[in-house]
This record gives C-alpha cells, structure tokens and sequence, in this order.
C-alpha cells in the first residue's frame, strides 16, 4: 500500500508528459492497437465535441487523507494544492449564472480545503438542482472536526456520492489502505441514521465502485445487487445507486498497470471493450472540470494529465459557456477507460 | 518456431477460429455467448461453475479467463477457490468411486 503521492516520491510519473509519452508509445505507436482518435474516426465520432454543459465539476484540492492505490487524482496527505477563497469566489459567480444542473465537488478529500464549508453554504444558495460532493467515507472518521458532515450535508442537502470498492473488508482494505473498510462502514451507517441513502429518501447517497486491480467493472446493475445484498445483510447499510465506474490508466492507476506487468493486456481489454455507442454519451461532452487554481479541462483525467481545455477561455475568470460549447475536446489513449463496454463516468455507465 | 504449447496471447485470438470454419465457429460462439447469459442462474453463479470446469478440465485459458471475469464480477478469493474445490472433490470422487469397480472384480475374480 502506497503512503506516499507519485509527487512526494518524485516518480517519473509523477510527470503528466511522462504519462501522455507512454500512452502514446509502444503498442499504439506500433500500430497493434489503434489510437483513440483513429478508433473514434471509424465511426465517425472524430473530432468528439461539447455539447450543451449540464454538469460543472469543481476540483478544490488534491489533499486526501487517504492515498489509494488506483488514485487518478494522486492525492494523499502530502498534496498541498487546494482551492483559494478567491479562486472559489470566481467559481461562485460561474455556478450563479450557469445553464448546468449539476454541480460536484471532488478533491482529494474536498472536506479538507479549509474554506469547503463557506463554499457549500454559498454554492447550496444558488439553487443548483443536484448538488454532489465527493465524500470518501473516511474523511467522517478521520478527526472530530468532520464527524458533524452528515448533518452538514443534509442541512444543505447535499447529495453524497462515495467511494466503495467492495463489500467486503479484504477487496476494500487492499485497495485503499488498513483500516478503510470499518471506518467507511461506520460513516455510512451515520449517513444512514441521519436519513441518507433511505428507500424514497430525498437525501441521495450513492456509491462507486471501480476495481481493486487490472480488470474492467463489470455489470452495473448486477454489482448494485451485490453491493446491496452484502451491505444489507452484513451492516444493515443502504444506499441508493452504484456507480461502476473504469480505472483509467493514468497517475497512480498506470504506475501499478507498468509495475505488475499489466500496462499491455488492460489496453488490449479496453480497446476490445470499445462501445461506440459510449462515445456517444462520454461526460466530457457535457461535463467541465475545474482545477484548484481554476482552469479549466475537459475532464478530471485531462486535468490530472495537464491537457486544458481546447477553447480561448481556459480560465474560470474567463469563464464563457457559449464560447466552450461546442469546442473540440482533447483525447488520447486514456480516454479508452470511458468508452469501454457500458462507458464510464463520474455518473456511471453512459450507454 | 514456437517453443511453447500454450501462449497466453493467444486467448485474444480464439474468435479467430471462426475464419477457418465461419458457420461452426459462429454457432459455436453464438451458443457461447448465450450460455452465459443471466438465466435461471445468475452470470455471477455461471462464472463460478465456469471457474470450476476450467480447472478440472486443466485449461489454462479458461483459467485465466474466468479468473479475471470474477473479479470483474466482484467474485472474492475465496469464493474462487471454494468453487475449485468443488471440482477437485467431484474429480477425486470421480476417482474414488471407481474403486468399487475395482472391489467388484477382486471379489468375483479372487472372493
């Protein structure tokens, strides 16, 4: 189990270059794979572009308390870039005049930015219709000032999405740390005692899942069954839906494809695992990402990989919903992760 | 020349045997695929049993194969390896069973 971020070791790749170098190379510089862009061209899906923008996804840091093995974000305790008041502020005024219906908070562990709980009460204000944070469960647990979350989640009604690997403690633990399973166990059942995630409760709590290791997801709604079931029966915990969602293969997730040895066959299963009809509904076509220091991506993953948004307005200050519809959205090999056999998003399966 | 009688590349490859017999191979895999397909039982249960069958039938392919369709399916470790114990009984038993043939014919031959 890893303790430190790929920054804080000074991996090599921790560079985003270096991630976008490998991706590119090798197999699909050989021509044994097809690149993502030759793939979508097929079925003419080339150049994928932005649609009309429902969901507006705000990164306000990479600190975690946490440091899973699959983290795309590469967060951990060590990561210091977080979300300044100011930069939330300019984020605000985005979210008070936006045509999106979603906002959704994510880190790191969002709950941890010093200024998260201003920002919630101030963004809850504008009225957006479904307003989730990212809640890694632990975070509840970690330390007496957050074990009131759930009470603050549901006086803003707040919609909780959280990440669970497994219902069982030894898929979960070797995931995501020691100790990870009974804490998270513990923060469901207290977001089940305040209401959250109850059969025809308003106050939505839903899970994701993505695998512990180099396989795909597999069914969604059969996973749910099971997550259901082994919740219920084991912890009397409920929760509403599950979302499977595809470790894509950069940061963290990559460094332990290349170090076990499984970089080439989990390309081969994602590529074999293509879906065009995923590509269709892929969240970048309705999605943008905001960083902690407020530009602006695609996705979460191009973040991650340092590939900004394709338009003249590539700062939150510059915001313009107008001028970003319809942009050409920026790819590479990772976007496979997406598009392979249901599709994968921050919401689940697209297709 | 290859030096090995098995590849594990060469699992990706097995859907080509329909190039050298399209109407056999087809079925074949149109009857595969509807196998496991969620019926009576679930796919889950079927990836089990698959698991098992894999094993016994000592198919490294197969065993690689359904080895990651169970953790794709949330399938724990010990859930697989519980499932190949049930085959390994069944062939032990197999085995074992044949004895009585065996204690039938020293009976008749030297009772």
């Amino acid at each position: 189990m890893a303790t430190k971020s790929l920054k804080k070791r000074e991996s090599d790749l921790a560079n985003s270059n270096r991630q976008l170098q490998i991706l590119s190379n090798g197999i699909f510089q050989n021509g044994e794979l097809p690149t993502f862009k030759d793939k979508i061209a097929e079925t003419n899906q080339f150049p994928l572009k932005a649609k009309k923008l429902e969901i507006l996804q705000i990164n306000v840091g990479y600190m975690c308390n946490q440091v899973c093995e699959h983290c795309h974000v590469d967060a951990g305790p060590d990561r210091k870039e977080i979300m300044t008041r100011e930069t939330m502020q300019q984020c605000l005024e985005v979210i008070k005049n936006t045509g999106a219906h979603t906002l959704d908070l994510t880190g790191g562990a969002p709950e941890m930015n010093p200024d998260f709980r201003w920002f919630v009460e101030e963004a809850a204000k504008a009225g957006i219709k479904d307003f989730i944070v990212r809640s890694n469960l632990t975070i509840i647990r970690a330390n007496k000032k957050y074990y009131d979350l759930p009470e603050f989640f549901k006086k803003h009604n707040v919609h909780v999405v959280s990440s669970m690997p497994h219902w069982t403690r030894g898929k979960t633990d070797k995931q995501r740390g020691d100790g990870v399973f009974d804490k998270s166990i513990k923060a469901l059942q207290e977001l089940n005692a305040v209401g959250y995630g109850m059969p025809d409760s308003d106050l939505r709590l839903d899970l994701v899942y993505n695998p512990s290791g180099a396989f795909l997801p597999g069914d969604q709604m059969a996973m749910e069954k099971d997550f259901k079931k082994g919740l219920m029966e084991d912890f009397s915990i409920q929760f509403h839906n599950l979302f499977a969602i595809t470790n894509l293969p950069i940061s963290r997730f990559l460094d332990y494809l290349i170090a076990s040895e499984n970089y080439e066959d989990y390309m081969y299963a994602l590529v074999e695992a293509y879906n065009p009809a995923a590509v269709e509904n892929v969240m970048c076509t309705n999605t943008l990402s905001i960083s902690w220091d407020g530009y602006l991506f695609d996705c979460d993953f191009n973040q991650m990989l340092g590939l900004p948004v394709n338009s003249k307005a590539k700062h939150i200050s510059e915001y313009n919903e107008e001028l970003l519809e319809g942009r050409n959205i920026v790819i590479s090999q990772h976007c496979y992760g997406c598009t392979a056999g249901a599709g994968s998003s921050c919401q689940g399966v697209v297709a | 020349m290859q030096k090995t009688y098995y590849d594990p590349s060469d699992l990706r490859k097995f859907g080509k045997i329909t190039e050298w017999n399209e109407e056999l191979g087809n079925k074949f895999f149109e009857y595969y695929g509807k196998v496991f397909e969620e019926g009576a039982l679930t796919a889950r249960e079927k990836s089990l049993i698959a698991l098992a069958v894999a094993h016994t039938e000592q198919c490294p392919y197969c065993i690689d194969a359904y080895t990651k369709d169970g953790l794709q399916r949330g399938v724990t470790k010990e859930e697989m390896m519980e499932a190949i114990h049930v085959g390994a009984a069944i062939k032990s038993g197999a085995t074992l069973v044949h004895g009585v043939q065996m204690m039938n014919k020293v009976n008749k031959l030297d009772g």
